[in-house]
């Protein structure tokens, strides 16, 4: 079973080349797009590594990672943050609420897989 | 005042100066507004005062303002130029002779005042937009569709460039994902562009059903002569023509409900009526709805809504605080996103309904600029008694006419637009340094 990535994003093209990226790179990869129903989503599928927009229907990334932090048995799962905003101030709201890595849009291929790499440990 | 006392006493010096700046002789300038040279002599000397229609006719012999040589304009320039020097106190300017320095170089005086105008001019105008941009939903989502887009274009189009090797269908996949996405930038582009190229939210695409009445009403100066008694058109027939103006169903129906009310304050208040009962009451809005026999709300709507040019603002809350109209008058800017200020007449009246509430109020910034606010809250009970009142808040603003000097309350447009830091009401912080 290879490593999973799951994809909280409601881009469905976004999520189609991510997807294809990191699959080529070995990851498993699953994918949602609602943020209402993304907690559930993640303690179903168990990821490694979890890739998290800020801006979801239903709930933002904000809130999913500050209750993601908040329950024991996925404090520590690597989140890497994605926003179409690119402010300091939003860069710091995902730092402190416990983002592992933050990344701007729109970012490059290059740029993702390093980064789910970094915070899986894997580079 | 001293400025002022001072500005003022020294007309005939200003008289004198501007006469022989031009190569006039006493004589001939007494003569061209009926006086005696003796006696514009003892004026020119400031031994005798000089105001009203001599003022005026030496101004204009002169060919210049009458406030040139009252000094109004000397104690304004100085005042402008006080809070030039205290916006910068690290220049060290010399404050103490500004006098002086408005006296013997009138044209860099002038300049200094001008500019600092135009940077307070300039802050707010970047206030203004910041705050646009900070809390405009419509710019929010387009600008997060264009990135997003953006994004899956970029990184589609990355993927297609790898070449060697790429699945037929993934390849045919990602060709089709780019066509999509760059038609939905496209769209995404020309809304952004029409978006900030009509200034925010004037594009009628993009305006919230409220905001597309506003514009509506804007457009007619708040003055409906077909509604008035008489007229010659209805409300639906006003709505049914409006089609490009009241795009959304919401803005019409509020169309609606804004222009039956307007048909009724007109029918209670025709315009003759209004104006002469205006004149009799001596613009005192409470006494003329006591004698009209009407509610002081509609008084007030008649007030700012009866034509002619914009000398006249209103403003009108619901229950929640949240501004449903807003005529703006110029120099009191009303937030269009965002909440006003908690110290306007308006909001008081929300709090003590039925009870009309006026003061005089200070708008920052220079010149002085006061205003007069006069507002009352009313309530209906559209459930009946088991049900709860619907209350709705009115301010009339007019620009005051009495002494500028007169004490005043010192209001802002709204928190995140005002730069009164010490402000007791302040609910967040401004985006705007503290006023000098």
């Amino acid at each position: 079973m290879g490593r999973k990535v799951l994809l909280v994003e409601d881009e469905p093209n976004i999520v189609e080349a991510m997807g294809f990226i990191l699959s080529r790179d070995g990851w498993s990869v699953a994918s949602h797009a609602n943020g209402e129903t993304a907690m559930d989503e993640i303690r179903r599928v168990g990821p490694d590594v979890l890739v998290l927009d800020v801006m979801l229907p239903g709930r933002s990334g904000y809130e999913i990672l500050r209750e993601l932090r908040a329950d024991a048995a996925l404090a520590a799962l690597p989140v890497l943050m994605l926003t179409a905003r690119g402010q300091e101030k939003d860069r710091a709201l995902a730092e402190e609420l416990g983002a592992t890595r933050f990344m701007t849009k729109p970012f490059s291929n290059a740029d993702l897989r390093k980064a789910v790499n970094h915070i899986a440990g894997e580079d | 005042m001293e400025t002022r006392h001072a500005a003022g006493s020294l007309t005939g010096t200003r008289i004198r100066e501007r006469r022989l700046g031009q190569g006039r002789r006493q004589a001939d300038l007494a003569r061209e507004v009926g006086i005696s040279p003796a006696y514009l002599n003892l004026i020119e000397h400031n031994r005798r005062p000089i105001a009203g229609k001599l003022l005026l006719d030496i101004a204009r012999a002169l060919g210049v303002e009458p406030g040139e040589l009252s000094g109004a304009a000397d104690a304004a320039r100085l005042g402008l130029l006080a809070a030039a020097a205290a916006r910068q106190p690290e220049a060290k300017a010399e404050l103490e002779r500004v006098g002086e320095l408005a006296g013997r170089f009138p044209g860099w005086a002038a300049l200094v005042a001008a500019q600092h105008q135009r940077i307070r001019a300039l802050e707010r105008l970047t206030a203004t937009l910041s705050d646009r941009l900070s809390h405009d939903p419509q710019l929010a989502a387009s600008l997060h569709e264009v990135l997003s887009t953006v994004t899956a274009i970029r990184s589609a189009v990355s993927i297609l460039s790898e070449g060697g090797g790429l699945d037929p269908e993934w390849q045919a996949r990602f060709l089709r994902n780019v066509a999509e996405d760059t038609a939905r930038l496209t769209e995404a582009a020309r809304g952004l562009a029409g978006f900030l190229e009509s200034g925010g939210a004037e594009a009628g695409e993009h305006l919230s059903p409220q905001e597309e009445l506003g514009a509506f009403l804007e457009a007619r100066g708040y003055f409906l002569a077909p509604l008035e008694p008489g007229g010659w058109a209805g409300v639906e027939a006003i709505v049914a023509g409006a089609k490009s103006e009241l795009v959304s169903a919401a803005a019409r129906e509020l169309a609606r409900e804004w222009l039956s009310r307007y048909r009724e304050d007109a029918e209670s208040l025709p315009l003759p009526r209004f104006a002469a009962l205006w004149q009799e009451c001596a613009g005192d809005s409470l006494l003329l709805a006591e004698r009209a026999r009407v509610g002081l709300s509609r008084v007030l709507r008649r007030a700012a809504c009866s034509g002619g040019p914009a000398t006249r603002g209103l403003v009108i809350c619901d229950g929640s605080g949240t501004l449903t109209t807003r005529r703006e008058l110029p120099g009191f800017p009303v937030p269009r996103f965002g909440a006003a200020c908690p110290r306007w007449p308006l909001f008081q009246a929300l709090a003590q309904p039925g009870r009309p509430i006026r003061a005089r109020l200070e708008m920052p910034g220079e010149p002085r600029q006061v205003f007069i606010g006069t507002a009352i809250a009313d309530s209906r009970w559209p459930e009946g008694l088991g049900g709860l009142p619907v209350f709705e808040a009115t301010m009339l603003v007019e620009a005051d006419p009495g002494a500028s000097d007169e004490a005043a309350l010192a209001v802002g447009p709204g928190c995140r637009i005002c730069p009164r830091a010490a402000c007791p009401a302040r609910r967040e912080a401004s985006i705007l340094a503290e006023e000098a």
